[in-house]
């Protein structure tokens, strides 16, 4: 059994780094604590080259030219967290979450996969560049020594079986983590390398140093054992932002929705799978003018007013980082924030990806990510309520319908047509149209409406229809179809340059409740 | 004068190169496919509608295009095609629709409040391909309005679809695509057909309205352009015999939703003879 181990040096940087790629060569300065007595917390091995020291104040860092100062983000190292956890699962199911920038994978039955560790150790490194992290790796059969190795060493390293003690013994004794006393004893004994510890006597040492000495020794020999702690897959994919200055344009902010969402698929790619949902949220800068009422104290009013929420529901599951961003940027553009933004958080709900492989004889249909997109544009143009699939409601109230998520079936073709069956096409008019009626024993003679005047030749009628008598809005008809012949010239125009048709067929009802008469549409 | 011709040509040649293979040849035009709509008399009389081209279908108010609209996308969504009817006056019943037999779960409806909404839906769709039917309706916007729409528009539309499997229907009062249109028909509606009840089949049926229905009305077709080659469509059926009038018309019949059967109740028994002879 095989145990690698995956360590990210400098994690607080890195972690920075990998949100914002630019500042990967460039001398970099986390500072930490409340202003203004923020202390670095961590540097790039450049600013170190550059004279940053750890503890030094930010006036004291700024002072240094070419130095990046931003602050620790432990919203980033969460993230850079979540992402070590989905390269470990993008390779192994059996994962233990060491530390926040350690993780080990067991490597049992990998062989078919891979055929060799090193070609395992070299996967994982490629796809931590994926991931936009610089990771130490290193293979053990024994979990502490590969840990061990992994923080000791850099780049990939593989210990052969019952070769730990001698691959371990050139590493300063500080990788094991020792507690400050006892490193200042074998400090003071001369003992700096795990190879002298392992030098020294073991029951010797148990005496002087205790049981931290015995760890120690194991550890130095790499004969510590333990079991691998399995950490649990999560069930969402969230990635958060929070911003040094406030954002209030739409373009800096999809450029940084960008980077997350780049970051997101990223992992969801690590981990087989694509979004189904993506959640956005941003915290909003407090303002006058989107929080008037609230000054003081936290209300729910006012957190509300602070914070801007956005669901995007996919009809499939997709991880094109390109496509989500044009989907949200089309979102936003319909419903901007009301205030700057100084926070972003953003999270894919995993679903398994879409097979691509269709039916052979299934007719052409629109690409489903296409699709998405070209309805969010129509949303856009006319509306979130006016596209969609119509949707009959089980009523008897003429003319009531929702407008449901349009999600065509890829099945096979549903029916074989009869084509003698042609229907009379009917048009609604929403709303319905108020006429006057002149009734002949009861039954509609002429009727007038839009301007136009026209005598009834034939009628069908009344049908009468009521409902929801239970309810705040009850309706009652008497239905009516006509057939109209029109007293005007068909040249002659109404408003808009609509023309007078020479005849037609309406449908028009009398409403009992109302006392008016209306016309609900034409038979075309 | 010739040589500079030459030259000249050549010299064009080489400019478009990688962008048109040969801009001076011939281009021929290609067999439009063409997809049943469910209506025998159309498909008959015009050999269906184009995939990859523009068909414009005009007419007055209820002169039966709705009906055509209808039986277009019934016919389409019963293949499992996915279309789309940008209606340009948010007219679109689904009621009728549903009992037309169309799947409303394959349509796509763009509810548009204007024909400048109309027209940019209309142009977004087009770009994203692979719908089986496009239909802009724009019957019931004044034609005085369409009228106005600059031919680049429909000069656009008509390239978008070009080499494509899409159908793209327009539905106005008066033809206004001019060449644009692969195909073009009018369409006018004839006499409306009453039936009467059992209890009242009287000659006067008329005097009770309570004891009538409405049945449906005809509707004369008649192609006013066609680049469209006839061919034999899928679902004609053989010895069927149109109803055809001319060369370029014919007349299909429409009936009302509750006439489900394909039999008058009560035709005259005249017509019944006739029928039989």
């Amino acid at each position: 059994m095989a145990f690698a181990s995956i360590y990210v040096p400098n994690f607080l940087v890195q972690s920075v780094v990998r949100a914002e790629a630019a500042l990967r060569d460039r001398a970099i300065v986390l500072v930490d604590g409340n202003p203004p007595l923020e202390k670095v917390a961590a540097m790039s091995d450049a600013a170190a080259r550059a004279g940053i020291q750890l503890s030094m104040t930010k006036s004291q860092a700024t002072q240094f030219n070419g130095v990046e100062i931003r602050n620790r983000s432990r919203a980033q190292e969460k993230a850079a967290h979540a992402a070590l956890l989905d390269l470990g699962w993008s390779v192994s199911p059996r994962v233990e979450d060491t530390a926040q920038d350690t993780i080990v994978l067991d490597l049992a039955g990998l062989a078919s996969l891979f055929h060799s560790e090193e070609n395992v150790a070299n996967e994982l490194l490629r796809r931590a560049a994926v991931l936009g992290l610089l990771v130490n790796i290193a293979i053990s059969s024994n979990l502490e020594a590969a840990v061990n190795a992994a923080r000791g060493f850099s780049g990939v390293t593989l210990i052969p079986a019952g070769e730990e003690a001698q691959r371990l013994g050139c590493m300063p004794i500080n990788v094991l983590s020792p507690s400050l006393e006892v490193l200042e004893t074998l400090d003071l004994w001369g003992v700096r390398t795990c190879a002298a510890l392992t030098a020294l006597p073991f029951l010797q040492l148990s005496e002087r140093l205790g049981q931290e000495g015995v760890r120690l020794h194991e550890l130095a020999r790499g004969a510590s054992q333990r079991s691998l702690v399995l950490a649990e897959p999560p069930i969402c994919f969230e990635e958060e932002m929070p911003l040094d200055y406030a954002v209030a344009e739409l373009e800096p902010l999809a450029f940084l929705l960008g980077r997350l969402l780049d970051q997101l698929c990223a992992r969801l790619t690590a981990r087989s799978l694509a979004a189904g949902a993506i959640r956005l949220r941003f915290d909003l800068e407090r303002s006058p003018e989107n929080n008037p009422r609230f000054s003081d104290g936290k209300s729910s009013g006012e957190l509300a007013l602070r914070i801007y929420e956005k669901a995007l529901n996919l009809p499939v599951p997709m991880r094109d980082s390109k496509m989500l961003l044009r989907l949200l940027r089309l979102q936003l553009q319909a419903n901007p924030p009301r205030a700057s933004i100084i926070k972003i958080w953003l999270a894919a709900e995993p679903a398994l990806q879409r097979v691509a492989q269709g039916g052979l004889f299934l007719p052409n249909s629109p690409d489903p990510e296409k699709l998405e997109l070209t309805i969010a544009r129509l949303k856009n143009l006319v509306g979130d309520s006016h596209i969609g699939s119509p949707e009959l409601i089980d009523t008897h109230r003429p003319g009531e319908f929702r407008m449901s998520r349009f999600a065509p079936s890829r099945d096979e073709p549903l029916k074989n047509r009869k084509s003698s069956n042609l229907a009379t096409g009917f048009r609604a008019f929403r709303p319905s149209l108020p006429l006057k009626v002149e009734l002949r024993e009861g039954y509609p003679a002429r009727i007038s409406f839009r301007g136009m005047r026209g005598e009834v030749v034939a009628a069908s009628g009344p049908w009468r229809t009521s409902g929801d008598w239970w309810q705040e809005d009850p309706w009652q008809h008497d239905e009516w179809d006509l057939e109209i012949h029109f007293r005007f010239s068909p040249a002659i125009h109404l408003g808009r340059g609509s023309t007078c048709p020479q005849r037609g067929l309406y449908r028009i009802y009398y409403d009992v409740l109302r006392g008016n008469w209306f016309m609900r549409g034409i038979y075309d | 004068m010739a040589q500079n011709l030459a030259a000249l040509r050549v010299k064009i040649e080489c400019d478009l190169l990688g962008r048109a293979s040969a801009p001076f040849d011939y281009r021929e035009r290609k067999f439009a496919e063409t997809a049943s709509i469910g209506i025998p008399e159309i498909d008959y009389l015009a050999g269906g509608l184009p995939r990859g081209g523009f068909t414009e279908i005009c007419g007055p108010p209820c002169s039966g295009r709705t009906s055509f609209l209808l039986s277009a996308l019934a016919s389409r969504t019963a293949h499992a095609e996915v279309c789309v009817l940008v209606d340009g006056s948010d007219n679109f019943d689904p009621y009728s629709a549903q009992a037309a037999g169309v799947e409303l779960k394959q349509l796509l409806w763009v509810r548009c409040r204007n024909i400048d909404q109309a027209l940019r839906a209309t142009d977004l769709l087009l770009q994203g391909r692979g719908f089986g039917l496009i239909a802009l309706d724009l019957s019931d916007i004044p034609p005085k309005i369409v009228r106005h729409v600059p031919l680049n528009a429909w000069f656009r539309f008509r390239r978008s679809i070009e080499d494509t499997q899409t159908i793209f229907v327009v539905f106005d009062q008066e033809p206004n695509a001019k060449t644009c249109a692969s195909l073009v028909l009018q369409l006018g509606s004839e006499t409306a057909r009453w039936s009467a009840t059992i209890e009242t089949s009287t000659e006067d049926s008329f005097a009770y309205p309570s004891a009538c229905l409405l049945d449906g009305f005809d509707v004369r077709a008649e192609v006013l352009r066609s680049r469209v080659q006839k061919a034999v469509v899928a679902g004609f059926h053989l010895g069927f015999a149109p109803a055809s009038i001319g060369g370029d018309t014919g007349i299909f019949r429409t009936k009302a939703v509750w006439n489900g059967s394909d039999n008058l109740l009560f035709e005259p028994q005249s017509k019944r003879l006739e029928k039989r002879e």
